[in-house]
């Protein structure tokens, strides 16, 4: 049996797939280790991926050469751009997804990754000497060898799941915790805390009355999270949206002295941004409804999804106040919703490679670094799995710039930071969310990528095909005139004033009635050029180059700013830097320049307790 | 990990060595003040005093904000009889330990002193160092240590006093707010971007709007103090305005005798304007003597006139002057008439006649009282010009300042203030003209980053580099 792999991956879910998917495609042997075979990839929560924010990490993953969009492409039943209404930058896609294939699809292409291989156990420790992480012992009494370790254990470090006054070990619903690495990292230097987050129950969708829902339907036509060609569902399955009531809500409340979550049984903080039902009555007392979104778990399921219900409450309590909820009175449920309190490391003790600052070749990612969402997890798996290969071959570090991706915002924000209560992605993080858009993740990502040796030829070429024809069909646009009597009626359809000379089409496009799509269709040069355009990317190049000339405005005002943001980031601090003697810092500022070691000014300056005074001081004794 | 070789060397970041500089104004004077900030700076004094009253006394013994008389000697010889003033840190302007010795005044006396603590490993303070050792070691903030280069530049009581005011912090805390509130609206505006999907009502776009007019008109308020706060740093400009021969230079030779503040005669951009700065009350006005305004042939007269007439428009208060003696009402009225169309507010034009010793003063004044303003004096005779000199403090202080109790008096805040009221008018009219609210959003954070650019919370290299050069040695 071989032993002998360059990188070890700890765990198989979201962040463990995509780490073992990227060391092995940039050449790396690769052990994927799991407690269970059957679970590799599995959607614990909601069976969905993307949304706001968290869509355009998925975008960049596929960008980079990850695999979660073309899995979640692929196992999708519903597909909607979510903020269609707030403009580009906010554009969101987010997938409904059958949680069965969407598994099976994972193990399926990793399955066809050459170079990873699978091991069934649990990894009780790791082999560490001379602080670098050598390999990893399991249940079994095995040792593997590893030249780096990635770390992806999720909820199992020490989980206790909690449905009211009960509570038992378990890294998932009928799965056994993780144990002893927690304790052995401890005794390595590292901190640990606590974490705690929640799922909803699960409905038998035959028990359910729909007609008393509102119905969510996917676009009409579903859109995709690859830029590679992956194919669209030929159907989508919808969702619905119903309320709770008082009378929920005083059920509910029945439960509240039962609830872990107030007497005090769990100690872990959840999410802020995704509170149990419990939590949201407590907290939002004056509201009198809440929203529920019902979504199918499947294709081949009955199996509902009650998202906005996560709750701990004893599950007779769950039940009582399900069935008061409209289309739920005959509401049978699967299984109750549970709380599950896990051990995570404060990200601080990372540097933004992902690899730890105590054991050299010792990667973490996902959950472990205190962060919540399959987006969130899977993205920093990418990074790590990119790192743990980078790292054994002696090659530069790889980290993503605020400016150049909403990972690069992610990782920057968990080690620098840190986090209290499980990080969830918002846009409203990134200081440049104009330029970070779902459309040019590939512009962005995809050569960087394939510098490295992970994106494909075939990536590259498309975004090479996409970036020429955007700038073509900007340079047409900008080139030609149209006469008063071609334009003038569709401007009178749109509601906005006529012309009354000939006008280039690249100032009507300015205009925030006009979109794109009016044009092609009225003018014919435009018309005959586009369907000129290769069909494969002909979508892509119309909307690159609409958002480009509609917004150039803004999206150069952007650049400046990044300009004079990037000064700061581009002034290296060494890592023996001697914080602790410069007495004009705060004391504050000392302690924690010299625990997180910045990499640079930039991130210095979004230390929480570095004050803009003490980034001033650095400045000074930097001498710029 | 060094692939960009830009790792800095620590050891000539970190100063605290001593350093000393004349902290009074160069040249002879009565006394003169020398400042020795930094490590050991007590005890490298103490080498050289010698107590006249205690004689066992040791300046490192002393209590912190205690005076010391002695002697300083060196190599043997007596340099000077001093008074020594001993700070220790962090209680001193720098935050180090400091030492302030006044000296007798002459540059004779002050180099030697100089000279014997140079020998001492003390070395020469360079431009602003002080603040900036005051700045490093946490005394002030940005916004602080610029007011304190302002104050050392101020020259008359009012600028002294925005600048004093600005150094304690009150025009950052103005800002501050500003700052909070537009952090608040950008949240309601986030809120709808991040959160769309959830059950949460958005803001009102009229409230929005409301809002944004709100710190629009505050902004743009502080902006015109700006304007304001300049005029009190450079002078406010008075024209006066006249015929030749009326008396203008003579009125302004008893303005400059009584007061004898002349900061600088500033030959004009002709050789028909001259202006003087004169301190009535400790405001600084700046007087313009111009041209007279006729019609003329001669080219280089003419290019006179239009230099006078660009004063007037720029110049809040206008005296136009007059010979009593050869003027009737009728032409008085018409020349005013004829200013009054150079001018932008009625309020800036005093008539002003000169030459009443000359004349029956009840007489001129039962004629001439009708007009509106009108002043009587005798320039020669110094008669009722402390009436004139009360009557541009009052316009001052009833104009200029008003309502505005904070005041800009810095470039770059003016700057920045400018850069965020374009920002904020984008976001105005961005959200009447429907732009997508991820755009607008862009807008705010702008402003917000100029805010911030006041108040320090951003700061860029060149931002420190023009603030310390343009502090001047010793403080």
């Amino acid at each position: 049996m071989q032993t002998q792999y360059d990188v070890i991956v700890v765990g198989a879910g979201h962040a463990g797939c995509e780490a073992a998917a990227a060391a092995a495609n940039m050449g790396s042997k690769v052990l994927l280790i799991t407690m269970n075979m059957q679970t590799i990839a599995q959607m614990s929560c909601n069976p969905a991926m993307g949304g706001i924010a968290k869509g355009q990490i998925v975008r960049e993953i596929d960008a980079l050469g990850g695999y979660s969009g073309i899995v979640s492409d692929k196992s999708m039943i519903q597909f909607r751009m979510l903020n269609r209404s707030k403009g580009p930058a906010m554009w969101s896609p987010r997938t409904q997804n059958d949680r069965m294939l969407f598994a099976q699809e994972w193990r399926q292409m990793l399955e066809e990754t050459p170079n990873v291989d699978f091991w069934q156990d649990m990894v009780s420790g790791l082999i560490v000497e001379n602080h670098t992480v050598t390999g990893v012992r399991t249940g079994m009494g095995l040792e593997f060898k590893g030249r780096s370790v990635v770390l992806t254990n999720g909820t199992f470090l020490n989980g206790i799941i909690h449905i009211g006054e009960k509570h038992f070990g378990g890294g998932r619903t009928g799965e056994k915790a993780a144990t002893g690495i927690t304790e052995q990292l401890v005794e390595l230097g590292f901190q640990s805390g606590r974490m705690k987050t929640g799922t909803p129950p699960r409905i038998d969708g035959r028990s359910l009355d729909y007609s008393k829902m509102e119905v969510q339907e996917g676009d009409v036509i579903p859109g995709r999270f690859s830029y590679l060609d992956t194919p669209l569902p030929k159907e989508q399955r919808n969702c619905w949206i119903t309320y709770t009531n008082e009378d929920v809500h005083s059920i509910l409340k029945e439960g509240f002295e039962k609830s872990p979550m107030f007497t005090g049984r769990i100690q872990g903080l959840g999410p802020r941004y995704c509170p149990s039902i419990e939590d949201k009555i407590n907290r939002f007392a004056d509201r009198d409804r809440h929203q529920l979104f019902v979504e199918p778990e499947g294709w081949n399921t009955v199996e509902i999804y009650l998202n906005g219900f996560s709750t701990s409450l004893p599950e007779d309590v769950q039940y009582r106040a399900l069935r008061l909820i409209p289309g739920f009175e005959k509401a049978k449920m699967f299984r109750p919703g549970y709380a599950i309190e896990y051990d995570y490391f404060p990200p601080q003790q990372l540097n933004l490679s992902l690899e730890t600052k105590i054991i050299q070749n010792l990667y973490f990612a996902g959950q472990i670094n205190g962060t919540t969402g399959y987006e969130e997890a899977a993205c920093q798996g990418l990074m790590a799995g990119i790192n743990a290969h980078l790292k054994i071959n002696e090659k530069e570090e790889f980290v993503l710039r605020r400016s150049e991706a909403y990972i690069g915002v992610l990782i920057d924000d968990l080690v620098t930071k840190g986090t209290d209560e499980p990080y969830r992605m918002f846009t409203s993080r990134a200081e440049f969310r104009t330029l970070l858009r779902q459309d040019n993740a590939d512009i962005r990502l995809t050569p960087v990528s394939h510098r490295l040796g992970l994106a494909s030829d075939e990536r590259l070429k498309l975004v090479e095909r996409k970036v020429l024809g955007t700038n073509e069909l900007i340079s047409f646009l900008k080139d030609l005139s149209v006469h008063p009597d071609t334009i003038n009626p569709l401007l009178n359809e749109l509601g906005t004033d006529a012309v009354r000379q000939k006008v280039k089409l690249n100032g009507i496009l300015l205009r925030p009635q006009v979109n794109i799509q009016d044009l092609v269709e009225n003018v014919v040069e435009l018309k005959e050029y586009t369907q000129n355009i290769d069909s494969d990317i002909r979508g892509h190049i119309v909307e690159q180059a609409e958002i480009l000339m509609k917004y150039e405005g803004y999206i150069e005002k952007e650049f400046d700013i990044v300009t004079k943001f990037e000064r700061l980031e581009d002034v290296y601090l060494k890592d023996d830097f001697d914080y602790l003697n410069l007495s004009s810092l705060s004391m504050e500022a000392r302690q924690k320049l010299s625990k997180i070691k910045p990499r640079t000014l930039g991130q210095a300056s979004r230390i929480s307790g570095v004050s803009p005074s003490d980034i001033s001081v650095l400045m000074v004794y930097l001498g710029r | 990990m060094d692939k960009f070789g830009l790792f800095f060397n620590m050891q000539k970041a970190h100063k605290n060595d001593p350093i000393i500089a004349l902290a009074t104004a160069p040249g002879t004077g009565a006394i003169a003040v020398l400042r020795i900030s930094g490590k050991d700076s007590i005890r490298i004094v103490d080498s050289l005093f010698k107590s006249l009253k205690k004689k066992t006394l040791s300046l490192s013994n002393v209590a912190s904000h205690t005076m010391h008389f002695g002697m300083l000697q060196s190599d043997g010889l007596l340099l000077d009889e001093v008074l020594v003033s001993v700070f220790k840190g962090p209680h001193s302007y720098t935050g180090e330990d400091t030492v302030e010795i006044s000296c007798h005044g002459s540059p004779f006396i002050q180099q030697q002193i100089i000279s014997a603590f140079l020998k001492k490993g003390v070395r020469m303070a360079e431009a602003g160092e002080f603040t900036l050792r005051a700045f490093l070691n946490g005394k002030m903030d940005l916004s602080q240590a610029e007011a304190v280069a302002d104050l050392i530049a101020s020259d008359s009581e009012f600028s002294h006093q925005l600048a004093l005011k600005q150094m304690r912090g009150g025009f950052s805390g103005e800002i501050e707010k500003l700052r909070q509130e537009l952090i608040h609206f950008a949240s309601l505006l986030e809120l709808e971007l991040d959160f769309a999907e959830e059950d949460v009502e958005f803001a009102s776009r009229t409230e929005l709007i409301h809002t944004i007019e709100k710190l629009e008109s505050e902004i743009q308020s502080l902006i015109d103090s700006f304007e304001a706060g300049n005029v009190i740093k450079t002078g406010i400009p008075v024209v006066i305005a006249g015929k030749p021969n009326v008396g203008k230079s003579t009125l302004l030779n008893v303005l400059l005798n009584e007061e004898r503040a002349i900061v600088s005669d500033i030959a004009g951009t002709t050789r028909d304007t001259i202006e003087e700065e004169i301190f009535v009350s400790g405001i600084k006005f700046r007087f313009i003597d111009t041209a007279g305004i006729r019609e003329t042939s001669d080219a280089i007269e003419r290019i006179g006139v239009q230099k006078t007439l660009e004063k007037i428009k720029e110049s809040p208060v206008i005296l136009y002057m007059f010979d009593i003696n050869d003027t009737t009402v009728s032409s008085l009225q018409s020349d005013l008439e004829d200013l009054r169309s150079h001018v932008s507010s009625e309020f800036k034009l005093i008539p002003v006649a000169n030459k009443i010793d000359k004349h029956d003063f009840i007489k001129i004044h039962a004629e001439f009282s009708g007009i509106p303003g009108i002043l009587f004096i005798s320039a020669k005779e110094k008669k009722n010009v402390n009436e004139l000199r009360q009557l541009l403090v009052d316009k001052f202080k009833s104009g200029l300042l008003k309502g505005t109790d904070t005041a800009v008096a810095n470039a770059r805040h003016a700057d920045a203030l400018h850069k965020t009221s374009e920002a904020l008018n984008r976001v105005r009219t961005g959200i009447q003209s429907k732009v997508t609210m991820d755009f607008i959003t862009g807008d705010v954070r702008i402003a917000l980053h100029y805010l911030g650019e006041i108040t320090g919370k951003i700061t860029t290299d060149d931002l420190l580099e023009n603030i310390f050069s343009k502090f001047c040695i010793g403080k």
